[in-house]
């Protein structure tokens, strides 16, 4: 076991454990934000550099500081280490610098993107960035690659996390879309076009952090804050399917069906693409009831359910860090 | 002049065969090391070198190979990174043409040091022809009995490959090189892990530069002692540099370290001079990457001492007055040069080798470029020097790999240095523009 000081705040934890599920086990708007990684993912993070923290002191045999801001989802704790995220301004003014670098080729079309609502970009730049931009040159762009009847690729929104690529490699026999190009001009892609074409390619949509990987049969029905959420499972044929799904219902139709994500968008058990598009009708599904959101983005705000409340788990922290988030407080949809 | 360890044969006829090669004092390393040592004594006597890594990081290359991890029955790998790309930085590729059997000699001899039985070279892809002399040298080296099975009657077993690469420039990033070696895309890795622990196939693994592994034979023959007594302070023994730019005599230079800068570019035995009889005006110390100093900054440090070629003294008051001595590439500019220009072509170069891993590097590099682009094209603005300040800054420390630094620091320092021409550029589009035209100084912007 490690202890680990994060904020201000003590905590205990097995070692091995990075510092982003360290500081997760303590909940709340402590917790960096992560665009890229994604704990069922074996390989990701590190790569879209939102959950930087600075660490102050490297471990108790070692207690100087780490010269550089870490990334905290692959970096491992070391017992005595001491942690700052919302608490130090240098982390909070890199992560404002993180945003706008993810923007610049960004489309910013969340007025007629599906993802808008439950878009972790849309988040994370509403959390943590600055309402201007300086950017003034030419924004990049993608022709749109057809990838099946299922899913669509819309490359310009992308911000290139992998999570896509470590799915498919991950969860079905194939992998044939990756990252082709290098730089700004990266994209995914299938190698001379290709169809993604597997029981569990649907996952994608639910793992990608934008709108880059949406769900074609869901394309422009519905806000995803107009629909009601509802916990729902079937006897799935597919062995390797779960079969826990949430049915988004608009009136009585169900819009779409998704796998169930956790409160840091993390999908824990996989559905197969039956389940996902080919189930639409409440008869085939035994509803167990509504489909608690626990996300801090409009997607929960207009919710039937009580709004949910950040719980606010910094009471123990020092006195000048307290000053310092008096002065800077970190910008939170429902505080 | 300066004494020549790695360099001094490299003019003989037939170098690049065996028979000449031992001629010259070629293996007696190998042998030494494996008949007379045990693996710790040799790396002892590197340590004792104080050699410090040639590639650029400057790292003391003992303290590298006393960090491998040595777990029972694993095997551990030595790898050397021959994929040199660095703008101004040419000095690894003419060690290997000209000396393959220097380099293949320090690759047995690290090897056995650190108990390596398969050691890779990884080469950029443009350099086939190198290559190829490599390869030849490699089954020499097998037919002569230095490489193989049971390596001089010791029971030391040695496999040594030559892996080409695609010709990234990322691929030369320790972790990427590494990625690229087991046949995957060439993204850097996340550290820790580092390659001392799990490197190549999750394997402990060593990479080293040319040059560095180049050395250990002279260090091996002659005791670390000896080597260290060459150079100033830690700065140790001797380092090619590859001078380009506006010199007499451009070429690679094996010198001891301690020369200093102004006998380097002026002396008749170093780069004899700008050309055309023409004044310096900047200096990129060590390939594109390190901050660009003016001729006042190179020649002296900030506080009036002369500066010297060493890994202390190029890098005495940080970055706000100085550089490093990175990895060799000395890219001197004479009067006439647009540092605007210059600093777009390094970001162009940063823009385009950028792997696209990580967020700030990706977006960065490429921002940079097309700022860089516009005010060198006459479409600049008086925001956009502090917005290239800025962005460099955001990208700067905040990526998974050092190429994001790479492609800060020429911009940062160059604003640094020479924000007047920036302001010129910007404020007299038209003048700026006009084909051959040459910065007069900071009396027009007044």
């Amino acid at each position: 076991m490690a202890k680990i000081t994060f904020d201000g705040i003590e905590v205990e934890v097995p070692d091995g454990t990075t510092i982003l599920n360290a500081a997760r086990t303590i909940g709340g708007s402590i917790v960096p934000p992560a665009m890229c990684y994604y704990t069922p993912l074996k390989g990701s993070g590190g790569k879209c550099r939102a959950c930087l923290v600075r660490v102050a002191a490297g471990s108790a045999k070692d207690p100087r500081p780490m010269p550089k801001l870490v990334a905290s989802c692959v970096t491992p704790v070391q017992d005595g280490m001491v942690v700052e995220n919302t608490t130090s301004q240098q982390v909070l003014d890199v992560r404002k610098g993180i945003v706008e670098m993810l923007l610049i080729n960004h489309p910013l079309d969340c007025p007629v993107c599906d993802q808008a609502g439950e878009c972790d970009l849309q988040n994370f730049a509403f959390e943590h960035g600055v309402s201007t931009t300086r950017y003034e040159e030419e924004r990049r762009t993608f022709d749109k690659i057809d990838i099946g009847p299922l899913i669509q690729l819309h490359m310009t929104r992308c911000i290139l996390c992998y999570r896509c690529v470590y799915t498919a490699d991950q969860l079905t026999e194939q992998r044939v879309h990756g990252v082709l190009g290098r730089g700004d001009a990266a994209e995914i892609g299938t190698y001379i076009e290709n169809i993604i074409d597997n029981e569990f390619s649907g996952n994608v949509i639910d793992v990608c952090p934008v709108g880059a990987l949406t769900d074609k049969t869901f394309r422009f029905k519905q806000r995803v804050w107009f629909t009601k959420p509802v916990n729902a499972h079937r006897q799935c044929e597919n062995p390797k399917c779960c079969g826990k799904v949430v049915l988004w219902y608009k009136g009585k139709d169900v819009m779409r069906v998704t796998a169930r994500k956790d409160q840091y968008g993390e999908v824990k058990e996989w559905i197969c693409n039956t389940c996902r598009f080919d189930k639409k009708e409440t008869a085939d599904w035994t509803i167990e009831g509504p489909a608690h959101i626990d996300r801090s983005s409009v997607i929960s705000a207009n919710h039937y359910e009580l709004p949910v409340l950040n719980a606010q788990v910094i009471a123990d922290l020092p006195e000048s860090s307290v000053r310092d988030l008096e002065q800077n407080p970190p910008m939170r949809l429902g505080n | 002049m300066g004494r020549k360890l790695l360099t001094e044969h490299i003019n003989v006829e037939g170098i690049d065969t065996i028979e000449v090669y031992r001629k010259h004092g070629g293996y007696r390393s190998v042998e030494k090391a494996i008949k007379t040592m045990t693996p710790d004594e040799v790396v002892e006597e590197v340590k004792k070198s104080g050699l410090r890594g040639r590639g650029g990081a400057g790292f003391p290359t003992g303290l590298k190979w006393s960090f491998l991890a040595k777990p029972e029955g694993v095997p551990r790998y030595l790898v050397c990174n021959a994929d040199e790309s660095e703008p101004g930085t040419f000095k690894d590729r003419q060690l290997m043409s000209k000396l393959p059997h220097l380099l293949i000699e320090g690759m047995i001899t690290s090897s056995y040091a650190l108990g390596a039985n398969t050691s890779y070279i990884y080469i950029r892809g443009e350099l086939l022809y190198v290559l190829r002399i490599l390869e030849k040298a490699i089954a020499e080296a097998y037919a002569a009995g230095f490489l193989g099975k049971n390596i001089l009657g010791s029971g030391y077993d040695l496999d040594l490959y030559v892996h080409p690469g695609g010709g990234a420039y990322i691929c030369g990033e320790e972790t990427a090189l590494l990625e690229s070696l087991e046949g995957k895309r060439g993204n850097p890795r996340n550290k820790p892990p580092f390659p001392a622990v799990s490197g190549l196939y999750a394997r402990p693994t060593v990479v080293n530069n040319v040059e560095s592994i180049a050395a250990v034979p002279v260090i091996v023959n002659d005791g670390g002692d000896e080597y260290a007594k060459i150079g100033v302070g830690k700065s140790t023994g001797t380092k090619l540099i590859s001078a380009c730019g506006h010199l007499n005599k451009p070429g690679i230079y094996e010198i001891e370290l301690g020369v200093p800068v102004e006998e380097f570019i002026y002396s008749d035995e170093y780069c004899g001079g700008i050309w055309k009889g023409r004044d310096l005006k900047a200096v990129v110390a060590g390939g594109s990457s390190v901050p660009i100093l003016p001729k006042e900054l190179i020649l002296k440090t900030a506080a009036g001492e002369p500066r010297l070629m060493t890994y202390e003294s190029l890098s005495d008051g940080g970055f706000v007055t100085g550089t490093m001595l990175g990895s060799g590439g000395f890219i001197a500019m004479d009067e006439t040069t647009c540092i605007v220009r210059n600093t777009w072509n390094f970001s162009r170069f940063y823009h385009h080798e950028s792997c696209g891993q990580c967020s700030p590097c990706r977006e960065g590099t490429g921002w940079l470029e097309k700022i860089l682009h516009r005010i060198e094209h006459g479409h600049g603005t008086e925001r956009d020097i502090d917005v290239l300040a800025s962005v460099a800054k955001q990208i700067e420390g905040n990526t998974i790999c050092p190429l994001g630094e790479a492609a800060a620091w020429p911009v940062s320092a160059a604003i640094r240095h020479f924000r007047d021409e920036f302001e010129w550029h910007i404020r007299h589009p038209q003048e700026a523009t006009r084909p051959g035209a040459v910065y007069p100084g900071k009396a027009v912007l007044a």
